[in-house]
């Protein structure tokens, strides 16, 4: 890298929001010009254009670079925009403040790492003024200020200044929000903002945002890389295989232990990859970069890199979290929805809501079992199989979330709690299952003692797939020779057919070992010996069959040559090839009696 | 971190989310130095390579040392350089400068449709093929349901409106009022059949950052950028018939640095020598809703 450029100057976002028509805009265009920041000939161009369509100049016009808004009066979307002080230089991120625009209003806060807040001082705080405020809260905004806009339509009459001071203030300390201060404004003459009126003897807006700080990256935080992808690029002979991503916390060095979440699986630091940069040995927080490791493991990408000599993240499927709904159909219990969380994207279902708070007055809504849209909320997500994770206080890059619904972010919010594993999902869903279960004319046990033998689901997993399918086909063939009722099922029929709606989804994984499960619920009621096999089960996912298969039984088997590694499993065989494994595996069926012990 | 590494940290970042998502991406390189820019961060964010191929709109109006520098850099990088091109509307010379359209006509006609059309694989790609360094007609006609574009918010005003991640229907048709959002590090990566997304990596930078970053980094970017001792150059590079160049002594990055940051052009707008900015009532809306880039 060549040297440091000394010159360059900071940047930082903010957002302006408010209530509709509370005059953001006007906050933003005055803003520009008072610091100069247009360029030449753009506030003439506007007047002109004003002057043209008979309509009196306003400063809000300088944003509406787009015609329909123009005609509609109304900021539609984030527009970017840039000023300069002495200190540093800010991209305005403009966020609407109708209503209907609130997911605008989101997108532009996300980014934001300070905040003005614009309260009309004739039409007080108001419904978005609330709203926008919870938000800002809620998506990790600490710098804010609130500017008292059009001061002038009351007279500048301070007593009515501190009276929206003292009710606003109020309001914000019951969602823990701190304004850094409150400045009396009237931005359509310019007043407060960048210039001080002579009766006025607080910091302006523009002093106050060159007040605040930007936030350094967390370096000293435990380390937390999110896995993006996995990459192997093969051109000219490149065979690196690299973990790509952005150190999101903390820092590392090569040689350090690391250990992935949610898997499990433990490695250490190999090398540090970065293009066109000298070799290093260590990297650190906000860094998008590239590792290769001492050990290769197979994952998919989502998984949380850690070091080992560090406090974990946790790993869960059960959230209290707070969090917010845009979707334009309500968010509901039952429903299978996309959970995306630093790189991890999970299937996620809404457990149970908490409560619904109304934005408009912060009255909690109880007795409410979905989030419509707009609303805010605290609730209970459960994912189908655990993400590691922090609770935001602890580290919001890995603890706040988004949550997608057909194609489009729907709803977004921060972890609050873990909760315990003891009442899932799929407790409950197998409890009910179970209630409600039909039964032939035949008892299991009846079928059992025809066959003379007792049904069971078994597990084939392993590093090879090729593997682990030959050691169920073979196992199927002994045991069917030797008179009993087995059956394998290879897990690749159910993508064409039980499974053919999910074949090209995010989750057909997890769907897979779903719908596995249930399919070996009725295979096992049917008596037979259930045989399947699937390379790279993790232990999450042979707990989740466990589950699904009950009341019967499932034996999990890990089968191959060589070193194994360890989900978990029942059983674990070291063979040389997959006829023995069958073998292995039809001894265990013996001890565990599911098959008679001599067989005539 | 400076404000360049954080800028670059997150270009990176959405580079890798589009290729982590998109199974046939391809990157928009208009040889200017905003997408050369964008092609240097895609090395930097896939460890010297360069995963998808390369996309240019050959108007052949183009300045011809543009054409130049593409074919040279993309021998040298071994790129996946594809070009595509409006065959009818050049031949027939339905263009501005042979006198048979207007500027926003030609532009929608030899960019907009040629894009269009180029990217859902209806009229021929030509690809580059390095054993001969001539460019083939190439097989492929799969749709690009991911395309890397090079826009900076700071460009002019619909341009401010865009998020990183933003869907276009198949028609490339871009609604703006109803864009969904993006949160954090999250963005729009789930896309319906028939649709297909727009990744915009540099929206945060400014022009400044733009010439900091290839000052850092040292990226060779077309001369014309340069005054080469008549007092001119280009600031924006485009057709040469509607892009003209500045009056500028700027002879090296430096230069240009020092011009953006107290200089002459520090108030004046980057696109100012792009004359169809000005039609249309000073935006480039019209053309952009309907897929311009």
């Amino acid at each position: 890298m060549t040297e440091r450029n000394h010159e360059m100057r900071e940047q930082m976002n903010i957002v302006v929001v408010g209530h509709v028509d509370h005059g953001k805009s006007t906050v933003i265009g005055r803003l520009l010009a008072d610091t100069r920041s247009l360029p030449q000939g753009k506030l003439a161009r506007v007047r002109a254009m004003c002057e043209r369509n008979a309509r009196p100049f306003e400063y809000a016009f300088l944003l509406d670079a787009l015609k329909d808004e123009q005609a509609q009066g109304i900021t539609i979307d984030t527009a970017r925009c840039f000023f300069k002080s002495l200190k540093r230089d800010y991209i305005i991120l403009d966020a609407p403040g109708h209503i209907e625009f609130l997911k605008n209003m989101v997108t532009g806060a996300a980014r934001a790492e300070a905040a003005l807040l614009v309260i009309d001082a004739k039409e007080g705080v108001r419904e978005n003024s609330r709203r926008h405020g919870y938000l800002l809260s809620m998506l990790g905004i600490r710098q804010i200020v609130v500017l008292v806009n059009k001061m002038d339509l009351i007279g500048f009459d301070l007593s009515g200044f501190e009276r929206i001071r003292l009710q606003y203030t109020e309001f914000l300390e019951t969602i823990g929000l701190h304004p850094l201060g409150f400045i009396p404004v009237a931005a359509r003459d310019g007043v407060n903002l960048v210039n001080r009126a002579e009766w006025y003897d607080g910091m302006t807006a523009l002093e106050f945002l060159d007040s605040f700080s930007k936030e350094a990256e967390k370096e000293d935080q435990p380390f937390r890389f999110a896995v993006q992808d996995v990459y192997k690029f093969t051109e000219e002979g490149d065979d690196r295989r690299i973990l790509a991503g952005s150190i999101e916390t903390g820092s590392i060095a090569t040689g350090d232990a690391v250990v992935f979440y949610p898997s499990g699986k433990k490695s250490a630091i190999r090398s540090i990859e970065s293009f066109n940069r000298a070799p290093s040995c260590t990297a650190s927080a906000g860094q998008a970069i590239g590792f290769t490791l001492a050990e290769e493991l197979y994952f998919r990408p989502g998984e949380l890199m850690c070091r080992a000599a560090e406090s974990p993240p946790i790993v869960g499927s059960r959230l209290r979290v707070h969090m917010f709904w845009l979707g334009k159909t309500p968010m509901i219990t039952g429903k299978r929805y996309k959970l995306k969380l630093a790189t991890a994207r999970v299937p996620v279902y809404l457990a149970e809501v908490h409560r619904v708070l109304d934005a408009s007055d912060l009255k909690e809504e109880k007795e409410k079992n979905e989030l419509e849209r707009h609303d805010v909320g605290e609730c209970i997500l459960e994912t189908m199989k655990p993400v590691a994770f922090d609770l935001c206080a602890n580290n919001p890059g890995t603890g706040r979330f988004v949550v997608v619904d057909n194609y489009e972010i729907a709803g977004g919010g921060i972890i609050l709690e873990a909760l315990s594993q003891e009442q899932l999902l799929v407790k409950e869903h197998v409890a009910q299952r179970e209630a409600s279960w039909e039964s032939g004319s035949i008892p299991l046990s009846s079928r059992e003692s025809l066959n003379g033998h007792k049904s069971k689901f078994v597990l084939i997993t392993g590093p090879s797939g090729e593997f682990v399918r030959s050691a169920g086909k073979l196992l199927e063939k002994r045991l069917f020779e030797a008179g009993f009722s087995a059956y394998y099922l290879g897990v690749s029929n159910m993508d064409k057919g039980i499974g053919s709606d999910v074949a090209d989804a995010f989750d057909r994984r997890e769907e897979t070992i779903r719908r596995l499960g249930e399919l070996a619920r009725i295979m096992t009621d049917s008596g037979a010996i259930f045989i399947t096999a699937m390379p790279d089960a993790d232990r999450h996912e042979l707990k989740m069959l466990r589950e699904l298969v009950l009341p019967q039984e499932i034996l999990t088997i890990r089968v191959g040559k060589g070193v194994l590694g360890d989900e978990g499993e029942d059983l674990k065989l070291n063979v040389a090839d997959p006829a023995e494994a069958s073998s292995e595996a039809e001894n265990q069926l013996r001890r565990e009696e599911i098959l008679p012990e001599f067989t005539i | 971190m400076d404000t360049l590494d954080r800028l670059e940290a997150r270009s990176i970042y959405i580079l890798r989310e589009a290729y982590r998502e998109f199974s046939n991406l391809c990157m928009l390189w208009s040889i200017g130095k905003d997408s050369t820019v964008l092609l240097w961060l895609a090395r930097r964010a896939f460890f010297g390579h360069v995963p998808f191929s390369l996309l240019h709109i050959d108007t052949h109006f183009k300045i011809p040392e543009m054409i130049q520098y593409r074919d040279r850099m993309a021998r040298e990088w071994k790129l996946n350089m594809v070009y595509g091109e409006n065959d009818e509307a050049i031949s027939c010379r339905k263009t501005f400068p042979d006198g048979h359209a207007d500027r926003i006509t030609c532009c929608r006609s030899l960019k907009s449709e040629a894009l269009r059309r180029t990217l859902s694989g209806e009229w021929p790609r030509y690809r580059m093929d390095h054993a001969s360094g001539e460019y083939v007609r190439e097989l492929n006609r799969k749709p690009y349901t991911g395309v890397i574009v090079g826009v900076r918010a700071d460009e002019e005003g619909s341009r401010s409106k865009e998020r990183y991640f933003s869907s276009r229907d198949k028609d490339h048709e871009w609604d703006i009022a109803d864009q969904p959002p993006e949160l954090w590090n999250q963005f729009k990566t789930d896309f319906a059949p028939g649709t297909h997304v727009r990744v915009h990596p540099l929206l945060d930078w400014t022009e400044l950052n733009i010439w900091e970053y290839i000052e850092r980094e040292g990226i060779a970017v077309v001369p014309l950028y340069f005054n080469q001792g008549n007092g001119k150059r280009y600031r924006s590079l485009g057709c040469f018939p509607c892009t003209h160049p500045v009056d500028s002594d700027a002879r090296t990055v430096r230069d240009i640095i020092e011009e953006l940051r107290t200089g002459k052009f520090a108030n004046i707008a980057e696109r100012s020598g792009r004359a169809q900015d000005r039609e249309d009532g000073g935006g480039l809306e019209t053309l952009r809703r309907e897929g311009y880039m």
